[in-house]
């Protein structure tokens, strides 16, 4: 329903022309980013990111479960998204669509295919017993670059997250009659402890309009990107989540636009660059070096 | 009571009583009591009282100027958006040109954006437009850019001082929509001048001697320039 | 559910020290999201809540459209990681039933008529939960809708009371909850001091039921100041006595 009108898409294109983008940052320059942790007493970690004016809040919660068959000694993770009407007039209520099944998917890429999680050490009874992580992605404020908010906010609230080994206290003195082999854990973590983690990748988004990239769009750039209005030139998406030492970990194209080789090059780079710049701001609020 | 005209006043608040004053926009009777309806500012006018809205969706009056977008072209009218609860209807009729049956989107087009002025509402709230008033068109070119309908006045200002300090000072033409949408023309230079400015005046938009800082403000700047 | 946890001392203190008639902590802030037509975010003891308001719009889908008035649709909703265990996101019965006697309990004070074939949306989302949450919701609604500037007779406010081993108490916490008699959420429009939402599990006497229903009669009054005072501390700042000019029409240079 929402109409963006022409004109402004022709002034955003015009600002790109000379190099400028509507509220003056440069073309590779992010949003102010914040990050809070612990912010559900109920959730086993959680953290609320902000970047500019888009906020998103990710949950932790943890359960014991059974391993997949071809990987009978490791945890297991999923991710979901909602897009709750809550953070925009364009949400509605409503089963997952598959702008919310994306998003969880591109986020759950980074995390899982980098091995964030340690899973091998959430294991609890070997081919019978493992740790669940759910990792919910809840969007309150939707200004636009959902994806690097999401995607921060997934990783500060993995960086948060306790094992929920008191909680569960109960369950594990059941289990002892039938697994006895779950004395070995209860004896290496008696209480709650840090989610095993490794080096986390961070995700960077831009978008491609009017034949310029633009890193972390704002709400406007990607509805214009996205084509909404009568857009002539078609926009383009893409993710790129880099390591500490500027590998790629995970890479998303999205929307009916496209890159030239030379634009995904450069906007690796940029990635690199910025994704160094966020590693370091996640890794202050969560108190890691 | 003059410090009082201009308190902030909350849904449900007691204003006055009906054997006193009338009851304006904003407020509902009972028991022959004045309430506010809204979260907003009280004007006491002596004679009437009314409450204006701090925030909210753009409450149409007929003869508003307002700046709409175009959400479809149908036969014989365009449905446009102008930041109301419903969308306005703008029939031929009422366009400027000599519009064929089904030929609307030769004229006017979704995402196109126009100046429009609002026709006499009736009770069940169906919204039209027309564009046969004097320089009302289609916009071509500049920026658009939108603001709290509640904060119109204090942009215009006293007289529409504010709007002509803007004007001058940036080169840029300047249209305000009473649904708070801005058309803003000019050198891009300019137009982020005029953004800047708008900004400032949104955050302080209801304090004291705002125009004076202004062209202060934008006095120093030119000087800057030269 | 009954247990041996002794829930009320025999000085009246409770588990968590409060006395019978003692709210929790609670804190409001209005205007808190960027997108939302008004907003506000409350924490309520464990409980942290945010509403959002949208509208009002035109109705979609069209067949819900009412020709008369406007149609409220709160929608309260649970984070999956706001609970102990995690729950599965969407809707289920409970969030549903929830959202229907807000929807109606928000209907009665927004003045509906003004705004016909629209719907105004309000959503809850409970971020943390420890018992009240549907009275948490419905006073962030309350005061996201005057953040909206929706027209309303009165801002609608919420507060329970409940029964602990036989004592009627004030705003039960997660424990009391679990483990008391009975609880009774209360939806007030404190101005014409009318009932709009109300709820009972348990087992009460009626004298237990009218102290009960005094203590959250208070409770709501007392919430209801917390709610206007966060109202005008968003907004007050920015307003101050001037010269306001009104009905200026825009006028066109070139």
């Amino acid at each position: 329903m929402t109409v963006i009108p022409s004109i402004k898409s022709d002034y955003l294109g015009k600002l790109a022309e000379q190099g400028k983008r509507i509220d003056g940052r440069r073309f590779d320059e992010y949003r102010k980013i914040e990050i809070e942790t612990h912010v559900v007493s109920k959730a086993e970690g959680s953290a609320r990111v902000r970047i500019g004016n888009t906020q998103v809040l990710a949950g932790i919660k943890m359960d014991i479960g059974e391993p997949y068959s071809d990987s009978p000694n490791s945890g297991v993770m999923t991710t979901s998204a909602e897009l709750v009407p809550l953070a925009s007039p364009d949400f509605e209520a409503g089963p997952p669509g598959g702008r919310a099944i994306e998003l969880a998917r591109v986020v759950d890429r980074g995390i899982r295919e980098s091995q964030i999680i340690d899973v091998d050490k959430l294991c609890v009874v070997p081919d019978e017993k493992v740790w669940m992580v759910f990792i919910d992605i809840h969007i309150l404020d939707y200004d636009g670059n959902l994806f690097d908010t999401a995607s921060l906010a997934a990783l500060a609230a993995l960086f948060s997250t306790k094992v929920p080994m008191d909680r569960f206290k109960p369950l594990f003195e059941k289990l002892k009659d039938t697994c006895p082999s779950i004395n070995d854990y209860l004896q290496q973590h008696p209480t709650d402890y840090p989610l095993p983690l490794r080096e986390p990748p961070i995700s960077c988004t831009s978008v491609k309009f009017n034949n310029v990239v633009v890193f972390d769009p704002s709400l406007d750039e990607e509805e214009i990107a996205e084509g909404i209005g009568d857009v002539r030139s078609h926009g383009a998406r893409l993710t790129v989540a880099t390591d500490e030492k500027g590998h790629i970990r995970a890479m998303q194209k999205g929307l009916n636009g496209s890159f030239t080789k030379e634009e995904i090059q450069k906007a690796i780079k940029a990635s690199i660059d910025n994704g160094n710049e966020i590693r370091q701001i996640l890794y202050k609020s969560v108190g890691k070096k | 009571m003059t410090e009082d005209k201009r308190k902030v006043v909350l849904p449900g608040q007691l204003l006055g009583e009906v054997s006193r004053q009338k009851a304006g926009h904003g407020t509902f009777i009972e028991d022959g009591k004045i309430f506010s309806q809204r979260f907003g500012v009280l004007n006491d006018h002596g004679e009437y009282l009314d409450v204006v809205p701090l925030k909210g969706k753009y409450s149409a009056i007929e003869g508003d100027f307002v700046i709409g977008f175009v959400i479809e072209a149908m036969s014989s009218s365009w449905l446009v958006d102008i930041n109301a609860p419903y969308p306005a209807l703008l029939h031929v009729n009422e366009a400027p040109w000599k519009v064929e049956f089904g030929e609307t989107d030769r004229y006017l087009n979704r995402g196109d954006a126009i100046m429009a002025k609002v026709l006499p509402i009736d009770e069940t709230r169906k919204l039209q437009v027309t564009l046969n008033d004097r320089n009302l068109y289609k916009i071509k070119g500049g920026h658009l850019i939108d603001v709290e309908p509640s904060k119109v006045p204090r942009i215009i200002g006293k007289k529409g001082s504010m709007i002509a300090l803007l004007k001058t000072y940036t080169r840029c033409r300047i249209f305000v929509g009473q649904n708070g949408r801005i058309w803003i023309d000019g050198p891009t230079e300019g137009i982020e001048k005029v953004l800047e400015v708008l900004r400032i005046i949104e955050d302080e938009a209801l304090s004291f001697g705002l125009t004076k800082r202004i062209e202060e403000y934008l006095k120093k700047d030119a000087m800057d320039v030269q | 559910m009954k247990s041996d946890i002794k829930l009320i001392d025999g000085h009246g203190k409770r588990l968590d020290g409060r006395k019978a008639d003692e709210l929790r902590k609670i804190k409001i802030e209005a205007g808190v999201l960027h997108r939302a037509d008004g907003s506000c975010y409350l924490e309520w003891g464990g409980n942290k809540v945010l509403a959002a308001v949208y509208g009002p719009r035109e109705a979609i889908p069209k067949h819900t459209q009412n020709p008369l008035k406007a149609i409220v649709n709160a929608r309260y909703n649970m984070a999956s990681f706001s609970v102990e265990d995690r729950k599965r996101p969407g809707p289920d019965r409970r969030s549903v039933e929830i959202s229907k006697v807000i929807s109606e309990a928000l209907e009665r004070v927004i003045l509906i008529e003004q705004f016909p074939r629209t719907m105004i949306n309000v959503n809850i989302e409970v971020l943390d939960a420890e018992a009240g949450t549907r009275c948490a919701g419905l006073t962030a609604a309350g005061v996201a809708l005057a953040d909206a500037g929706i027209p309303m007779i009165d801002i609608p406010v919420a507060c329970a009371a409940g029964k602990i081993d036989g004592h009627v108490v004030l705003d039960l916490g997660q424990k009391e909850d679990n483990f008391g008699d009975a609880d009774l959420p209360l939806g007030l429009a404190p101005r014409i001091n009318e009932v709009i939402l109300l709820q009972m599990d348990g087992h009460l006497t009626m004298d237990e039921f009218n102290k009960a229903f005094e203590l959250a009669h208070h409770g709501c009054l007392v919430v209801s100041e917390m709610q206007k005072k966060a109202l005008l501390e968003k907004y007050e700042s920015v307003v101050q006595p001037e010269e306001v000019v009104q009905d200026v029409q825009p006028e066109e240079s070139e």
